[in-house]
């Protein structure tokens, strides 16, 4: 079987969709929330690569690294504020944080 | 002149009502009395010059109303019959207000009280001064107003708030009669100005209303409609109910309200409208037919009552009868002159019975009084007079005006003439009655009141009695004085005057000419006699026909000589039951106990009214009430809140502050609106 472009793509979408469900469905714990959204990251990074190499462009394949790089800067950041959080509010659980409604 | 008689009470009134506080009590009772006292002899003079100078006049004060054909000027129009009513008004009011200074001298709010006193008088005033009925109406309505707070004035007490309720209230059923009346007279005359009416009065004597389908003579329901306000304010059978409630004002607003001037207002509109009246004979018989049965009923229920001021009220009511049944019959000048003499003794039982009862601690019960005559000579002379006024014995005020009045009934001879003069003559015996059975219970007989307000009991001060004399004074001869100018003497035919047709205006030059040419009669009626003829002038108009005061000096001897025997029998039968055989009246009272209890229950007029109105009113109210809060309220304001509540309340809910909420929504729509532009409208790209 030749792995072709369709196949990469039918990666990134259920890769795309299992954060998105992460981030839904997920109850537990905040940096689940977190992994999930390094998920989608990935997910779109899959795409860019896999149309760089498949249109023949590097474009794609920079772009790639600037997400992977501006990701993990994401997730130092999000981890920093993860841990503020947990010292002030004694909990990262989804469901305890609700502060958001007026 | 004419305007310091019409608004010195409407200074007091303002004075004593904006700057009491500062005035202190004894500054504004003096200058609301003084005030009055201004007006009282502003209208004497007046009254001198009007009358026996034969000068009616109007004085323009502002125009009012000015829209298209419809004009409304503020006048005052001081004719024979204004003027005489002025003098009336103003004197029976100083008299009050001096004496209120003594009555309220133990009252918290004396300044209140004063000033309301004088408004009043000032829209009295108004009212028989006025020269339009939107001008009258305005009096009259003022005069409704102060009436209403004047009863209402202890207004810690429940029943007086009720009373005050109860008699505006009333009055309003009558206002809307007179409010109709007006608009009736506007249609007919096009005009609202009493000279443009009355001169037109016999030119429109044919027309004929269009009522639903029916024709009605155009006079007979101005008459009747005006009537019904008079019926309102005069406390005639059927809306005569507020009258004795209202005895819960202090009594000498009930001397000054109840007696001598407010109920006259419905006498007063219908002599003054007796231009329209003469040519709708069917309204007139209304009027004698209910005077007469108000003037029996209310004897009736007086001769029933304990309270000392509901006697004397509906022997008010009773008068008031007279006054009535006397109009009906064309005897204008015979109720006017009535209302005059009933005026003085009226006011003088009055303020008499307040005598009386601030003598005995506020107490009005009569089963509570009796023995005191010993005590307060002075109010018991005073109230003999009084009553002899009132009981028509000979030479007393009464006794000329009431005597007119019931010839002139019988000199009608009509069927509904004669009936009110039985009437009368049956209200006149027990007029006597009461009156006497009132002195003996009250001044007679063993003490039954507590030693504590036995011990208590004194003459009222001297500034309480000065206005009881001179009312006393007016009871005893105002009828003898004014007999023959009110009804006495000469023919009062239009041809006799008619060059007296002089209401004068800033120049009256050109009437004057006018009244110089004119036929040769003009040369002996430029010269005042004091008859009837010339008293009157032009301010009250009977057809010859129908000019029954003429014919009751030619009535039977034993006519005229009824009322008395009839009174004197009244005051006998009051001496046998309450004072020679006690225990008679309890035996009585056994015997016709159905017809005592009739009475006594005062015709079970306020429970039929209860039954019938009050509590279908109360049922429709409710039925209001909650149609107003479920169905107008419910769909209106307070359904299209209560929408937009519930529909904030909906968002709210979509507000969790859950982050994946958001995050849902924000993909779904973010899908929702790529979907829409690539599937549903690609053409857009």
């Amino acid at each position: 079987m030749i792995i072709g472009l369709e196949h990469y793509l039918i990666l990134a979408a259920t890769l795309f969709t299992l954060g998105i469900f992460g981030i839904f469905l997920n109850r537990k714990n905040m940096i689940v929330i977190l992994m999930s959204i390094e998920l989608m990251l990935l997910a779109v990074n899959i795409n860019f690569v896999a149309f760089s190499s498949f249109l023949g462009d590097l474009t794609g394949q920079i772009f790639a690294m600037f997400i992977l790089t501006v990701a993990a800067a994401e997730a130092a950041i999000g981890l920093a504020i993860l841990v503020v959080f947990f010292r002030n509010k004694d909990t990262i659980a989804v469901e305890d944080i609700s502060d958001l409604k007026g | 002149m004419e305007i310091i008689a019409v608004f010195a009470p409407l200074l007091g009134f303002l004075i004593a009502g904006l700057f009491g506080k500062n005035l202190t009590d004894k500054g504004a009772q003096f200058v609301t009395c003084l005030f009055v006292i201004i007006a009282a002899v502003a209208s004497s003079l007046l009254f001198y010059d009007v009358i026996f100078g034969m000068a009616p006049r109007v004085v323009p004060l502002a125009s009012w109303i000015s829209v298209g054909d419809f004009t409304v000027n503020w006048a005052l129009r001081v004719d024979q019959l204004s003027v005489i009513m002025m003098c009336v008004i103003t004197i029976v009011s100083s008299c009050v207000h001096v004496y209120s200074v003594g009555y309220m001298s133990h009252d918290s709010a004396k300044a209140r009280f004063m000033a309301y006193l004088s408004l009043f008088t000032f829209a009295m005033l108004m009212l028989v001064t006025a020269d339009n009925l939107l001008q009258l109406f305005f009096g009259w309505e003022g005069v409704g107003l102060a009436s209403y707070l004047l009863i209402g004035f202890w207004n810690k007490k429940d029943s007086a708030n009720a009373a005050s309720m109860k008699a505006f209230l009333v009055n309003r059923i009558g206002d809307f009669g007179l409010a109709l009346g007006i608009m009736a007279t506007f249609i007919i005359f096009g005009s609202i100005e009493f000279d443009t009416i009355f001169n037109q009065a016999a030119d429109h004597a044919d027309q004929t209303f269009s009522f639903w389908g029916g024709e009605y003579h155009a006079y007979t329901i101005i008459g009747l409609l005006l009537f019904m306000g008079a019926v309102g304010k005069s406390a005639q059978l059927g809306l005569h109910v507020w009258l004795p409630d209202a005895m819960e004002g202090p009594t000498p607003v009930s001397a000054l309200i109840h007696a001598a001037t407010m109920v006259t207002a419905g006498i007063f509109l219908i002599a003054r409208f007796s231009p329209i009246y003469e040519y709708a004979p069917i309204a007139l018989q209304t009027i004698c037919i209910f005077g007469g049965l108000t003037a029996f009923v209310a004897a009736t229920i007086g001769m029933t009552q304990f309270d000392i001021k509901r006697v004397i009220a509906y022997s008010t009511m009773s008068q008031l009868g007279y006054m009535f049944f006397a109009l009906g019959v064309s005897a204008y000048e015979a109720a006017m002159f009535h209302l005059v003499t009933h005026a003085f003794f009226k006011a003088l039982l009055f303020l008499g019975a307040g005598s009386v009862i601030h003598a005995m601690s506020d107490e009005q019960d009569m089963r509570k009084m009796g023995g005191i005559w010993k005590k307060i000579p002075a109010t018991y002379v005073l109230m003999w007079i009084g009553s002899l006024a009132l009981a028509g014995v000979p030479f007393f005020a009464g006794y000329y005006s009431k005597d007119m009045i019931l010839e002139a009934a019988f000199a009608d001879a009509s069927w509904f003439g004669t009936m009110a003069f039985w009437l009368g003559i049956a209200a006149a015996f027990m007029t006597a009655f009461y009156s006497w059975r009132l002195i003996i219970m009250t001044f007679h007989g063993k003490p039954r009141a507590e030693e504590k307000v036995m011990a208590h009991i004194h003459e009222s001060p001297a500034i309480m009695l000065i206005p009881l004399f001179v009312l006393a004074f007016g009871a005893l001869f105002s009828g003898k004085l004014l007999y023959d100018g009110f009804v006495g003497g000469g023919h009062h035919y239009a041809s006799d005057y008619a060059v007296h047709d002089t209401i004068k205006d800033t120049d009256h030059s050109a009437v004057k000419i006018d009244a110089h040419t004119n036929t040769s009669a003009a040369a002996d009626t430029d010269k005042f006699k004091f008859e009837r003829a010339y008293f009157w002038g032009e301010s009250v108009k009977v057809l010859p026909e129908n000019d029954t005061v003429e014919a009751a000096h030619n009535v039977p001897y034993w006519v005229k000589k009824l009322p008395i025997v009839i009174g004197a029998l009244g005051i006998l039968c009051a001496y046998i039951i309450y004072m020679w055989r006690e225990g008679l009246a309890q035996k009585f009272v056994r015997i016709f106990r159905p017809l005592h209890s009739l009475f006594y229950n005062k015709w079970y007029f306020d429970e039929i009214y209860n039954a019938v109105f009050t509590r279908q009113a109360f049922r429709l109210g409710a039925l209001f009430k909650w149609s107003d809060k479920h169905i107008v309220d419910g769909l209106g304001p307070d359904g299209v809140a209560a929408l937009a509540h519930k529909f904030a309340k909906g968002l709210g809910k979509m507000q969790s502050g859950f982050l994946f909420h958001y995050a849902f929504i924000m993909i779904t729509s973010a899908v929702g609106i790529l979907t829409w532009f690539l599937i549903i409208k690609p053409h857009l790209f």
